[in-house]
């Protein structure tokens, strides 16, 4: 057994780091969040330079050869420095599900246009009504020809705006809430009878409401087999999930720096205000959740490889009971400490406070994947 | 002991809910039931017409011009108000600043500010904090420095709450810079708008502007607006920070909110079913409520204890504390009713700059700003580490 990361991971890392030291200062991230995309264009470049959007990917569809590892190790950077360039939905999501179950045309469509930093995805799969079941969909595809129609909404769809293409969780068979029947569609972002309705999110990304009305679509637009993309999004979302918690992760490394040297330096009663007991052992058990969100992570990006789904379903939904927590805990904690200073918006406190509030509600909150995780521990 | 109310006391509830019906303006009623931010304009509608009533000023005695209600009927007075969604009184002219100028204060003082407190035609707000003093309120440096019949004052405060709004700040100064901290402060009253004061805005996590910095810059204030005798000014703030705790509890608030919480639980769906029947959270809600009743019962023992005499004592520190949690744990767990739907940040609908509509129900947007603002709850009022010790040195002698 050996846990530590090989020298072109150590690479990998110390090259993350930089990025997110060079263009990541919190001044500088302000000014991205208010640009109209959100995202700067040389930064996505950049990545596709330093061949971070191929890494993960095998070298048989155009990429690096490497895995969930690469992806905690640039995402955990991604969290240090709250980055904002979409590199979940495009990546992790669209890339991961298409060159897991995409076929010839698309990879060679899609995939490797999206190593070159040339094309971007996003994932809809959220309805009004779905909460955390990704099988509560109702956006219906219809025959049409040889093709398909798409009708209905979709939620919170991160980065549908930049998307060239949008990953639609439709139903074509089946009745409400049943896995069985769903199909995933890959749909050009500018296809007529879609519309949006852009916005920010509390922690500064983009997001959109989706209205589909009749759109076309080809036979060839179906991701891996009619009626059976229940599978597909599942374990794309649980490969996000990973993912997601190594971002948080590095969040909570951040936070909690900006704590402890918060407290080591205002003073109150004459003294640094690290010096009460009280703090102390808040700032304690700061560390001991911090480090306990980086082993379940570590454990869920090496067990989301596994060929048992169930394995792979634990791990991340283990992952992300943890991160919410430990998530919770930090930036609580981070913001108490820091008095009325960590409620405004001038520090960068509250903001990681957002970012990690915000990923415990992606993809079911720390409760959603107990439940989940107490059905599948207890079942084995 | 009886719990049941009196059949006088009852009566009572029945004036206070006929007249909140009859003289809370409906678009106010509205806002606060939506969970909207409200306009100085608003809550002065409000207040002026509890003025009129005589109400506004409703925990002050008959003799300083207040209706001297009993525990009972204050208890009864903020129930009703919060159920009928009249919004909050603003606690620094009614709860703060007059009781202390009917206490500390001289003739001409009280003559002066008490009664456009009791009627809310002056608003004022509270100068206490400052950057470097927090926790540690007795550290202050904003000094006052006596020439002639006037102090000069410089240095700035900090969270200072509608400052932006106020006609008047009551604020804590230092006459003496060379005494023990506590020793050398006075309790001054300034006009806002005498020349060298100004406001500058702090933005908070959820975007909005509720706090300001206050710089004074060679703010002239007359020696006659000093209250209670000087570098005496730590008896007030003391006396004031006391009664600000009680009030800070916020319980008829926090009922209103379980009943609101409930609400969207019963709108939003899990698995095809009201997520009110999701056995997991109904049982988080049902937790919260029974939180909210022994804060309410701990609130109603010390009223009781107070109608027999006397000012709260530190004991009301612990009000404090679990009331700011549960007003916390009310907006998380709104958000997680809320889910994926609290991520969209929508300012103008929020701050009510544009007619921007909603994404999804129009509650979903408030829940991730409630839950990031509330957070204050615990630090404001002197913070939860610091009421703890109040108790554990005060009440239980450690």
């Amino acid at each position: 057994m050996d846990l530590s990361l090989s020298d072109e991971q150590k690479q990998l890392q110390e090259q993350a780091e930089r990025f997110v030291r060079d263009k990541y200062a919190f001044d500088a991230r302000r000014k991205i969040a208010a640009t109209d995309r959100g995202w700067l264009p040389e930064n996505w470049a950049q990545f596709a330079e330093l061949g971070w959007l191929g890494m993960s990917f095998s070298e048989e569809d155009g990429g690096y050869g490497g895995g969930p590892i690469e992806t905690m190790i640039v995402m955990e950077q991604f969290g240090k420095g709250l980055v904002l360039e979409p590199f979940l939905p495009t990546v992790v999501l669209g890339g991961g599900m298409i060159a897991r179950s995409g076929s010839k045309a698309q990879k060679e469509a899609l995939l490797a246009p999206m190593i070159e930093g040339k094309k971007q995805f996003a994932l809809a799969w959220l309805e009004r009504q779905s909460r955390y079941n990704l099988a509560d969909v109702s956006l219906k595809a219809t025959k049409e020809g040889a093709g398909w129609s798409l009708s209905g909404h979709k939620g919170v769809v991160y980065n549908a705006a930049s998307a060239d293409h949008i990953i639609v969780l439709a139903r074509t068979a089946g009745s409400a809430r049943e896995p069985k029947g769903l199909t995933l569609f890959i749909v050009d972002g500018k296809a007529k009878g879609l519309t949006r309705r852009d916005y920010p999110t509390q922690d500064s990304l983009r997001a959109s409401e989706l209205t589909f009305d009749k759109v076309s679509v080809g036979a060839d637009a179906v991701l891996g087999k009619v009626d059976e993309g229940f599978g597909v999004v599942e374990d794309g979302v649980d490969r996000a999930i990973v993912a997601l918690c190594a971002e948080a992760t590095g969040c909570m490394d951040a936070i909690n720096a900006a704590t402890l040297e918060y407290i080591k330096t205002r003073k109150q009663f004459g003294v640094a205000i690290g010096k009460f007991q009280v703090l102390q052992h808040r700032m304690v058990d700061c560390f001991t959740n911090a480090q306990e969100a980086r082993s379940m992570t570590l454990m869920a990006s090496l067990k989301i490889d596994d060929k048992d789904p169930i394995v792979r379903a634990k791990a991340a939904s283990g992952a992300k009971v943890q991160i919410g927590k430990s998530g919770k805990f930090c930036g609580q904690s981070a913001v108490q400490m820091h008095g009325g200073m960590g409620v405004t918006d001038e520090l960068s406190v509250s903001h990681y406070f957002k970012r990690l509030t915000m990923i415990d509600l992606m993809f079911g909150n720390q409760q959603h994947h107990l439940t989940r995780y107490s059905n599948l521990a207890m079942a084995a | 002991m009886d719990l049941a109310f009196t059949p006088e006391e009852q009566k009572f509830a029945d004036e206070v809910r006929a007249f909140a019906r009859s003289h809370l303006p409906v678009d106010v009623r509205d806002k606060v039931k939506n969970g909207k931010h409200l306009g100085r304009d608003d809550y002065m509608r409000w207040q002026q017409a509890l003025g009129k009533k005589g109400w506004l000023v409703y925990t002050w005695p008959k003799k300083h011009g207040g209706p001297g209600f009993t525990p009972a009927e204050r208890y009864i007075f903020e129930n009703i108000c919060a159920e009928e969604y009249a919004p909050g009184i603003i606690p620094f002219g009614t709860k703060m600043v007059g009781p202390v100028i009917y206490t500390f204060g001289n003739e001409e003082q009280k003559a002066k500010y008490l009664g456009p407190i009791r009627l809310s035609t002056v608003w004022w707000c509270q100068g206490y904090s400052e950057p470097g003093s927090g926790s540690d309120l007795a550290s202050l440096r904003t000094k006052a420095e006596k020439e002639g019949d006037h102090y000069i004052v410089n240095g700035s405060k900090t969270w200072n709450t509608m400052g932006h709004w106020a006609d008047w700040i009551f604020c804590l100064v230092r006459t003496d810079p060379k005494s023990k901290p506590q020793e050398g402060i006075s309790f001054l009253l300034i006009d806002m708008k005498t020349p060298g004061i100004t406001v500058k805005p702090i933005i908070m996590a959820d975007g909005g502007h509720e706090v300001n910095e206050v710089f004074f810059d060679n703010v002239k204030v007359p020696v006659a607006n000093l209250v209670g005798k000087e570098n005496e000014g730590w008896t007030c703030a003391k006396f004031l920070l006391a009664n600000e705790r009680l009030g800070i509890a916020a319980v008829p608030q926090s009922k209103r909110g379980v009943a609101a919480l409930k609400d969207i639980a019963r709108a939003e769906q899990d698995n095809g079913r009201p997520l009110i029947e999701n056995k997991s959270f109904a049982e988080k809600i049902a937790d919260l409520e029974i939180q909210v009743t022994a804060l309410e019962y701990t609130e109603l023992r010390v009223l009781s204890a107070m109608a027999h005499g006397g000012q709260p004592g530190p004991e009301v520190s612990g009000l404090k504390i679990r009331g700011s949690e549960i007003q916390q744990r009310l907006t998380e767990l709104t958000m997680e009713a809320v889910g994926e739907y609290s991520a969209p940040y929508l300012p103008g609908l929020l701050w009510q700059g544009t007619n921007e509509a909603p994404v999804g129900p129009e509650y979903a947007h408030l829940a991730a700003p409630r839950y990031f603002n509330t957070r204050k709850t615990t630090i404001y009022g002197g913070s939860n580490e610091i009421q703890k010790g109040i108790i554990s040195k005060m009440v239980l002698g450690l």
